[in-house]
């Protein structure tokens, strides 16, 4: 029996990777034995699969800052439904193994991306994109490590101009980083085969993770006749649209295309799209915030609370927020500063009540002790920026007439004097000064 | 000898406290264990159906019965799944497993009150027209042992050497055939993928229906041919069947295949007027190898419509002679899908090898399954194979629709009903039916049954009368998809004018008294 949560998000993801929806698709049963196939098949859509034909945009940096954005599109051969297998456990010690079928008959949908990524990075990356596109329209969270998501790899080398070469298919990925490293390294292996003179056999190989390189499997062996055969138990799998809609059909029994298409998510490239325009922060910092899981929401959430200029939140969120949780390789819901703490933070640093350094002394702060507002720990430290500009004015004073080389410095013109100058302001003033105020005082002093 | 004019519904009785379910239960599991050397059943559920039989009477008691098949005593091939109860398929692969849940149809007679009396014999995973070929013996036919059969074969008195000649039931739903005939139940549950139903209905002597391909579920029928199979229903006059029809029909969601249509009881209208009705008699359906007195009582069929005032008319199925071919390539290639799962890991048969996980494979399948299935298993592959599927499982799938449209043509050329025989002769002495192995009798007595799988249409055994040699002879009514009353309605009109006699079996039963009063109780049907 189909499950009609699985057909709509096959419409969803076919829908958000640009595919044409197949408004009838049929199933079809793929025979072979193995022991976690306990009915000796294996439903899946080989002859008509329920989407084709789509595309897949992905993202590239190029360079350091300031980097540059290309956008790169790897082809969508197909959507389709299929039924996952149980579980093989391989117990090599008592030579058995233990099969677990409790994921056996679950619904699957397989992406089938076409040969148009070149390296490693590419296929990472891609397959980075399609997760969030995954977790955005909520049809999968999509994680490799918890076999959420599960990837497979094609990968053959050709010289220019020439047809593509002999493919082998590499298994046992469960991370973007080590996909990239798989297929890098196959690339390598393949070209030195060839140049020394080899051949490629096309088969399935391992991605060993402590060697770093690939190896054969044991278990598949050559080219195998699945006996494709229509699956008899399911009729053809029909889809409309707002057009093509029976008059008086059942919403329970039939699908609506337009309606889930009306329905879809904001996909990642159009939340990062929107970022930019509303908030006016730059490409690749947009992409930044839509990387990290959580992190998005974490952003928009401060940004709510607070009066800062976007960039400055930005700035704070990626820099030093994501700095410190990637330093104790926390995720994001496991942050011990919640959006509140860093939006009233930043308002203090807005207003000039703190100066940049000793918000950054609150935020370490902050993040070591649960419960204490910024507000709180300002005032423990006494960290509140000195307010009497007047006494600020006598503090430059007195430093400008204790230093007079430095003062001299500063006049003949050199650029770094005046810093000094700031420094020295500074130190005197306990850090509670803020320096870009200091500067100025400074410089309105010492212009002739 | 009680005929079938004298109705006195066993319904009406149970209501009316003329004899309570448990007395009825009890009857039928003595009639059971007398019957025993018929073989029809592999497991007899007396505690369940004890149990269940409680039930009802309570029920009655308080006036609350479930409807005309509450307390009624019923049989399920052993096909069907059964909760808590042992379901074989008559294979050494599932000897000894326990589903844990009911099939619909079994689920929906349960629901009604009815009583299980057991699990009847089929041919191993229904493949066969004999229901010789089982895990647990053959099985025999009741016929065998009648007056009417005996009397006619001069027979010597009770000596070994009678039993040596024993009929076949047919198959490959022989055991729900026997059961019924015997008056062992009121009602059996068969399967119909090539004619298993209606093949030792015709045999037996009792009626034998398919349903339209999508109106009864198939949830826990255990597959054959998942496009062909149907859940069959056998009785021993129309009106039963009809009754059960409309317990099992309808929608289920955990079968695809069903129609959405909801579908209520109905009662069966009685046909008085004939003349509004339009016989088909395909030509090609005469067959050199049926037996003259088969054809003969095919005519006296039609010449019967036609002086009622029916209009008989020859009509043709062109496709008629690649039909057994096209069905062999199709049904064998879903038998090699559908017997894949049978590897010994999860329930069933698993030999002893522990060498590899493909050695346990290969020996679990070969202990486990018989040469016929072992058979259609490698055929169906064959078929399958990518340089063989388009060449014979695709072709054979335009030939299917091939045959199918010829029976649309026919029927919208204003036919209601087609007429043909069921089975080329009566029923074979085992000893004579096994001359010839299973793939060549599947081939020979499917002849006239499985083009209507292949077209999903609904199909009806009914007896008509017994041959020169005392055995039953049925005659088969096939009609339009989903208009199974349409059909019953003209089999039931068919089967009072033919009368046929009820069998007589008392010469087996050495306790004289009780014997007639079950056989006179359990030779009528459930209602007036």
């Amino acid at each position: 029996v189909l499950n009609r949560r699985c057909v709509e998000a096959a419409v969803m993801t076919g829908l958000a990777l640009n595919c044409r929806i197949n408004k009838k698709s049929l199933f079809d049963r793929k025979h072979y034995f193995y022991a976690d196939l306990p009915a000796g098949y294996q439903i899946t859509q080989q002859r008509l699969p329920i989407a084709v034909n789509g595309s897949l945009a992905y993202s590239v940096c190029v360079g350091k800052k300031p980097s540059r954005v290309i956008t790169k599109t790897v082809r969508i051969k197909q959507i389709q439904l299929e039924q996952d297998s149980g579980k093989s456990l391989h117990d090599e010690l008592r030579s058995q193994t233990l099969i677990d079928l409790n994921r056996a008959g679950v619904g699957l949908l397989e992406v089938v991306l076409e040969p148009d990524m070149s390296c490693g990075e590419e296929a990472a990356t891609a397959v980075r994109e399609l997760q969030l596109i995954l977790q955005a329209l909520g049809t999968s969270r999509a994680n490799m490590a918890e076999g959420q998501l599960r990837v497979d790899a094609n990968v053959s080398v050709h010289h220019p101009g020439e047809p593509l070469g002999v493919r082998t298919e590499v298994k046992n990925l469960n991370s973007a980083k080590f996909l990239a490293k798989a297929i890098d390294s196959e690339i390598e292996r393949q070209i030195h085969e060839l140049e020394n003179g080899r051949e490629i056999l096309n088969e399935t190989r391992s991605f060993d993770y402590k060697l770093g390189c690939t190896m054969p499997m044991r278990d598949k062996e050559g080219k195998q006749d699945y006996r494709f055969m229509p699956e008899p138990n399911l009729p053809p799998l029909l889809l409309y649209d707002t057009e093509s809609l029976p008059p008086g059909a059942d919403p329970q029994q039939v699908i609506n295309i337009d309606w889930i298409r009306e329905r879809l998510p904001e996909l990642p490239s159009e939340t990062r799209e929107r970022l930019i325009q509303q908030y006016g922060i730059l490409p690749e910092h947009s992409f930044a915030l839509l990387n990290e899981v959580g992190l998005l929401e974490f952003f928009q959430n401060v940004i709510k609370e607070t009066r800062a200029e976007p960039k400055k939140v930005t700035s704070w969120v990626l820099n030093i927020f994501l700095g410190f949780l990637k330093q104790q390789n926390l995720a994001v819901n496991e942050s011990p500063v919640t959006p509140s703490a860093l939006a009233e933070l930043l308002n203090l640093l807005d207003r000039k009540a703190i100066s940049s350094t000793a918000a950054k002394q609150v935020f370490e702060e902050l993040w070591r002790s649960e419960g204490k507002t910024p507000s709180q720990i300002v005032s423990e430290k006494q960290l509140e920026l000195m307010q009497d500009q007047e006494a600020l004015e006598r503090a430059c004073h007195t430093v400008m007439e204790g230093h007079p080389q430095v003062v001299m410095d500063v006049k003949r013109g050199n650029p770094r004097a005046i810093n000094k100058l700031i420094g020295l302001v500074r130190k005197a003033t306990l850090s509670r000064a803020d320096p870009t105020a200091i500067k100025e005082i400074l410089e309105r002093k010492l212009s002739p | 000898m009680t005929s079938r004019t004298e109705r006195r519904g066993v319904s009406a009785a149970l209501k009316q406290g003329q004899i309570t379910p448990t007395e009825l239960c009890q009857k039928c599991l003595s009639l059971i264990k007398k019957t025993k050397f018929l073989n029809a059943y592999i497991t007899v559920s007396e505690e369940v159906a004890l149990k269940q039989a409680e039930e009802s009477e309570k029920r009655y008691k308080k006036g609350r019965s479930l409807g005309d098949l509450d307390g009624i005593p019923i049989a399920v091939k052993d096909n069907f799944s059964t909760s808590g109860i042992e379901t074989t398929c008559a294979s050494n692969m599932l000897k000894g497993y326990v589903p844990p849940y009911n099939a619909t149809v079994v689920q929906k007679l349960l629901d009604q009150g009815a009583v299980l009396m057991g699990k009847t014999n089929l041919d191993e995973f229904a493949m066969g027209s004999g229901s010789t070929d089982g895990a647990f013996g053959p099985v025999k036919n009741p016929w065998s042992y009648s007056k009417q059969y005996r009397e006619k074969r001069k027979q010597k008195p009770h000596g070994e050497k009678e039993d040596s000649d024993w009929l076949i039931t047919g198959g490959s739903s022989g055991g729900s055939a026997a059961a019924v005939a015997a008056f062992t139940c009121f009602a059996a549950l068969g399967s119909d993928t090539g004619g298993s139903t209606r093949n030792p209905a015709a045999h037996c002597g009792v009626v034998g229906f398919k349903p339209s391909y999508g109106l009864v579920s198939r949830h826990g029928l255990i597959p054959l041919v998942n496009s062909m199979d149907v859940p069959g229903i056998l009785t021993r006059c129309v009106d039963d069947a009809a009754i059960v029809l409309g317990m099992l029909a309808g929608h289920d969601p955990k079968d695809s295949t069903t129609i959405q249509d909801p579908v209520k009881p109905f009662t069966l209208p009685t046909l008085t007027d004939v003349s509004k009705l339009c016989i088909g008699i395909p030509k090609e359906y005469l067959a050199p190898e049926l037996s003259g007195e088969v054809r003969s009582f095919w005519s006296k069929a039609a010449n019967l419509f036609e002086s009622e005032g029916a209009k008989v008319i020859e009509v043709s199925l062109p496709h008629t002679s690649y039909s057994i071919v096209c069905y062999h390539v199709l049904c064998t290639s879903e038998v090699a899908s559908n017997m894949a799962r049978f590897d010994g890991l999860e329930y069933g048969h698993r030999c002893d090898i522990n060498v590899s996980t493909e050695a346990m494979y290969a020996a679990t399948r070969r202990e486990g399954f018989n040469d016929v299935v072992r058979g259609r298993i490698l055929a169906g592959n064959f078929f399958l194979l990518k340089e063989n599927y388009e060449n014979y499982f695709i072709k054979a799938q335009k030939v299917r629709r091939l045959i199918a449209n010829d029976f649309v043509k026919v029927f919208n050329s204003g036919v209601d009903v087609l007429l043909t025989p069921t089975t080329l002769r009566g029923a074979a002495p085992y000893l004579e039916f096994i001359k010839e192995d299973n793939r060549t009798r599947s081939a020979e007595d499917d002849i006239f049954t499985q083009a209507v799988n292949m077209a999903g249409l609904p199909a009806v055994s009914v007896p008509v009368a017994l041959s020169n040699l005392g055995l039953p002879i049925g005659l088969q009514f096939i009609g339009r998809a989903f208009c199974d009353q349409q059909l019953l309605k003209i089999a039931k009109w068919f089967e009072k004018q033919v009368q046929f006699p009820v069998i007589q079996l008392q010469e087996l039963m050495d306790d004289g008294s009780s014997i007639s009063e079950i056989e006179k109780l359990a030779s009528v049907s459930l209602k007036h």
